[in-house]
């Protein structure tokens, strides 16, 4: 995923820049590897529009097989959790250890628990 | 009292042997050697289709086309793959390619060589591709995150190529005299380019030279230019044997002491002229690359005017 400093552009809607001068948009491209598992990032792309944005991620993420399923998404439209990656976000998170079954202590003797 | 470094900080990442993402923090030089490094290899796969993509109408026979074509297109998914991983260290695509056509960004000095005939598509998967497996495999594990990504996938595709190349040489030199004439004419003029791959030499006193100790020490880079031509010499040299082919190096030879074999020394001169833009075919790949993308300028320009109409008619909608 680029970050928010690149050159997102963002999706061609009804963009008053003429066509001869305007690069394709960037996209994030997920594929589903195979029935039962959920889409992951494989990379993005640039193309002009969605549908094509689709059709060239096939010839350049699924060329062995890769995917039964792709979605697309507009780069500058994804929002991330926070800038930099490095805050406090996920803090609360880090002192709750009896959120895990590991916290507790039960008797040996003790089974199917 | 050492002030404990932030766990998340560039320094605390690379001591840990983490992952840098896109949105982390880095020192300017660090993504600026990144920029340089990754545009130089998407440059290079992209340039890379030109030699191979020469002998797509003039392969020997149907199977040899489909393969021909489907690795040329592999090419053109690396270099796509790798202007992504660029591009998230925040210079776009348009940026890039004008680089390379200004002569502003440089690709690897080996498409600088011509394919003479049929064999040189098989040298180029054995040695050429051989070659840049042994450089690539470690940048799997390179520090930042969306390169080492890009390579994993680049990797897992690339072994297809060096088999085939493999499998050309192998038919050819099994084949006539005249077409294991040609298979070993095609070794002799790639065999020491390859080599040259790797770069100059960067261990023993010339390790504080360039780039390649801060690249280490970054996690760019893994091992020295010298070890990975080493591998590739002692991965290689087994592999001519099978061939029936032989390498144009008369000093090479087995060293029993260090269980390698020991080659002769490399023409850095050579190498020098073709990075200087003395090549055989320096100019002409560039002019091709620009040439098509100037006569592709409609190709763009008229997706965008389709996705503008379209746009306009769901928002009349």
């Amino acid at each position: 995923m680029s970050d928010e400093k690149s050159h997102l552009q963002s999706v061609p809607r009804l963009s008053d820049e003429p066509t001869s001068r305007r690069d394709w948009p960037l996209w994030e491209v997920f594929v589903r590897p195979r029935r039962g598992l959920s889409h992951g990032h494989v990379g993005s792309l640039h193309a002009p529009d969605a549908e094509m944005a689709v059709r060239n991620a096939r010839d350049l993420y699924t060329r062995r097989g890769e995917g039964v399923s792709i979605w697309v998404v507009p780069s500058a439209e994804i929002t991330a959790s926070s800038p930099d990656e490095k805050d406090a976000f996920f803090d609360p998170a880090a002192d709750k250890v009896y959120r895990h079954p590991t916290f507790y202590e039960i008797p040996d003797e003790v089974q199917h628990l | 009292m050492e002030t404990p470094l932030d766990p998340s900080s560039f320094d605390a990442l690379i001591a840990a042997d983490e992952r840098v993402e896109p949105r982390d923090a880095m020192p300017d030089g660090y993504r600026k050697t990144l920029i340089r490094q990754i545009a130089q290899h998407a440059h290079s796969e992209i340039i890379g289709m030109q030699p191979e993509g020469a002998w797509i109408t003039r392969a020997p026979s149907l199977r040899r086309k489909a393969i021909l074509m489907a690795k040329v297109q592999d090419e053109a998914g690396h270099g796509l793959y790798l202007y992504s991983a660029a591009e998230t260290l925040g210079m776009g695509r348009d940026e890039m390619l004008d680089r390379l056509h200004t002569g502003r960004q440089r690709y690897s000095s080996i498409f600088n060589y011509p394919t003479l005939t049929w064999a040189d598509v098989g040298a180029i998967g054995w040695l050429v591709d051989g070659a840049a497996i042994v450089n690539q495999v470690p940048l799997c594990r390179c520090s930042y995150g969306p390169y080492a990504r890009a390579m994993v996938r680049i990797c897992k595709e690339e072994s297809f190529h060096q088999r085939q190349g493999f499998e050309i040489l192998h038919t050819l030199s099994h084949g006539t005299p005249a077409q294991h004439e040609m298979a070993q004419d095609a070794v002799n003029r790639w065999w020491w380019p390859s080599l040259m791959m790797f770069g100059p030499p960067d261990s023993g006193e010339n390790a504080v030279k360039g780039h390649s100790a801060q690249n280490m020490a970054w996690g760019i880079k893994r091992h020295s230019n010298d070890d990975l031509r080493q591998r590739f010499v002692d991965m290689t040299v087994p592999q001519a044997q099978v061939l029936g082919l032989e390498l144009p190096d008369p000093d090479l030879h087995f060293d029993e002491p260090t269980q390698h074999w020991v080659f002769g020394a490399i023409d850095w001169d050579e190498f020098t002229e073709v990075l200087k833009g003395n090549g055989p075919c320096n100019a002409e790949r560039v002019a091709r690359r620009v040439s098509a993308h100037d006569e592709g300028a409609w190709v763009r320009e008229a997706a965008n005017a389709y996705a503008d109409k379209k746009a306009r008619r769901t928002v009349a909608a």
